[in-house]
């Protein structure tokens, strides 16, 4: 038999959870799960505190509470930089309530969010009071997550691009984020990440290595897209098949470094 | 074990006793007798029960019962004052933008979500706004002709 309870506070639902129990974002993939009777699904703990749904200047960084939602991100001018992968989730009463946190562990073809969260490099900040990087979290996906933290990127460096058949409203064929930091002129220490092309969003490596010391143009970036899915085992679902994935990766590679035809 | 909530619904107050799990749309509908929102799938893909809590509007099969204790849940059933329909209830009519209806109290509460907050919308916000709302019978053209219509009406009363 299900269970559910409710915690005034974040602390006190942390310290409720149990191996069996998942904490309540916004429910749109819970509650899924709850209406079909899933089995897995035994305890479910839920808090109305409202630390979890603010958005804050932490230090350097911005603390993103994990029950903020993607219409609170949208807009807000802390995180102005993530409306565009926070619009690309859903449509507009999915967004009232999908969460941060809850993006974060979402299963395969979701998580369009995080991926900009990853080429944006964000720590989290656990109920328990660690701090962790959103990629050493995404490996394993334990523990309760009280916040997102990230640094405001330069204007225009972090670039974002949803590909998907349904439009405005559709689950990602692929999603994709770069971090395109400079030095000189030339990109030094860019990050990449794509949503939807294995099992969690994840960030890619060789397109990395390619683009250190690049200029952004064609011909600087050509190395990049070479290997835009090297080192990738790419999902084969009904959404695309991994063979699709790979032979457009490179063109929408392309057109999200260089800012091709704005989605 | 069953827990007693109280909310307001389309402007009474509601009191129910919710299941462990339970969701909105069946308090709404088997709770609250209110069958206005509808049920197509369960699984947030159709928006036939979209309903507005607090304003914006919501899923009420992913929303957790539980979480609108003390909260505002609107409805299609409270969109018409006695008897005298809503401007987006009056659109759909006159413009054709209901054929089966089982869509339609999802879209209107959508579209009320977005005129609320925008009163003139263009085409492509209507477009976004209506995204998550599926209609196998209008295809969807007359359901946006008549929400721009009701938002000129509204705009000019
Ligand atoms: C119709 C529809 C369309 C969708 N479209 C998209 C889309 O385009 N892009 C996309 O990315 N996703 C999409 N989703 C998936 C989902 O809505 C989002 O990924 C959303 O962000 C999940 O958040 P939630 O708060 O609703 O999660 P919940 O259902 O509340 O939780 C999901 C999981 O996250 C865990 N969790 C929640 N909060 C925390 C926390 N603070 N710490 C640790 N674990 C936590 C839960 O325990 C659970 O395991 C869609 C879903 C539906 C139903
Ligand atoms: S019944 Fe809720 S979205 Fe389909
Ligand atoms: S009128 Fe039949 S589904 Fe929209």
């Amino acid at each position: 038999m299900l269970e559910v309870v409710s915690f005034p506070t974040a602390a006190e639902a942390a310290a409720a959870m149990t191996p069996d129990s998942r904490f309540l974002g916004g429910g749109t993939l819970i509650m899924n799960r709850v209406n079909y009777f899933d089995a897995r699904v035994k305890r479910i703990v839920h808090s109305p505190d409202p630390a979890l749904r603010q958005i804050a200047r932490d230090g350097d960084r911005i603390a993103i509470g994990a029950g903020v939602t993607m219409t609170g991100l949208i807009g807000h001018r802390e995180v102005d930089f993530l409306t565009p992968a926070a619009r690309a989730v859903g449509g507009p009463a999915i967004r009232n309530m999908a969460t941060v946190g809850g993006n974060l562990m979402a299963p395969h073809p979701y998580g369009d969010l995080t991926v900009a969260l990853l080429a944006l490099g964000a720590d989290l900040r656990m109920a328990d009071g660690r701090e962790m990087s959103l990629e050493a979290f995404l490996a394993e996906r334990r523990g309760l997550v009280q916040a997102v933290l990230v640094r405001r990127p330069d204007s225009d460096a972090l670039r974002f691009r949803k590909v998907a058949r349904v439009k405005p409203k559709g689950v990602s064929v692929m999603s994709m984020a770069a971090h395109l930091t400079r030095a000189a002129g030339r990109l030094s220490g860019a990050r990449v990440a794509y949503g939807a092309m294995g099992p969690t969003p994840l960030r890619v490596p060789a397109v990395e290595a390619a683009l250190e010391g690049a200029s952004l143009d064609a011909n600087g970036i050509a190395p990049a897209l070479a290997v835009a899915t090297e080192g990738l085992e790419l999902p084969d679902d009904p959404i695309a098949s991994a063979w699709y994935r790979r032979e457009v990766a490179p063109v929408h590679l392309r057109r999200l470094l260089l800012g091709e035809e704005a989605r | 074990m069953k827990t007693p909530i109280t909310f307001t619904l389309n402007g009474e107050e509601a009191a129910v006793f919710v299941d462990p799990g339970g969701n909105l749309l069946d308090v709404l509908r088997r709770g609250c007798g209110d069958l206005s929102p509808k049920y197509g799938c369960g699984q947030g893909g159709c928006g036939a029960c979209t309903v507005m809590i607090d304003g914006e509007a919501h899923i009420a099969c992913l929303t957790l019962a539980e979480t609108v204790a003390g909260r505002r849940v609107d409805t299609a059933g409270g969109l018409a004052d006695g008897p005298d329909l809503h401007p987006l209830q009056i659109a759909f009519m006159e413009g054709f933008a209901a054929q089966c209806g089982y869509c339609t109290p999802g879209m209107l509460m959508a579209a009320k979500a977005l005129l609320d907050r925008n009163p003139n919308p263009t085409r492509a916000e209507v477009d976004e706004a209506i995204s998550g709302n599926l209609c196998r019978c209008t295809g969807y053209e007359p359901i946006i002709d008549a929400i721009l219509e009701a938002a000129k009406h509204r705009g000019a009363a």
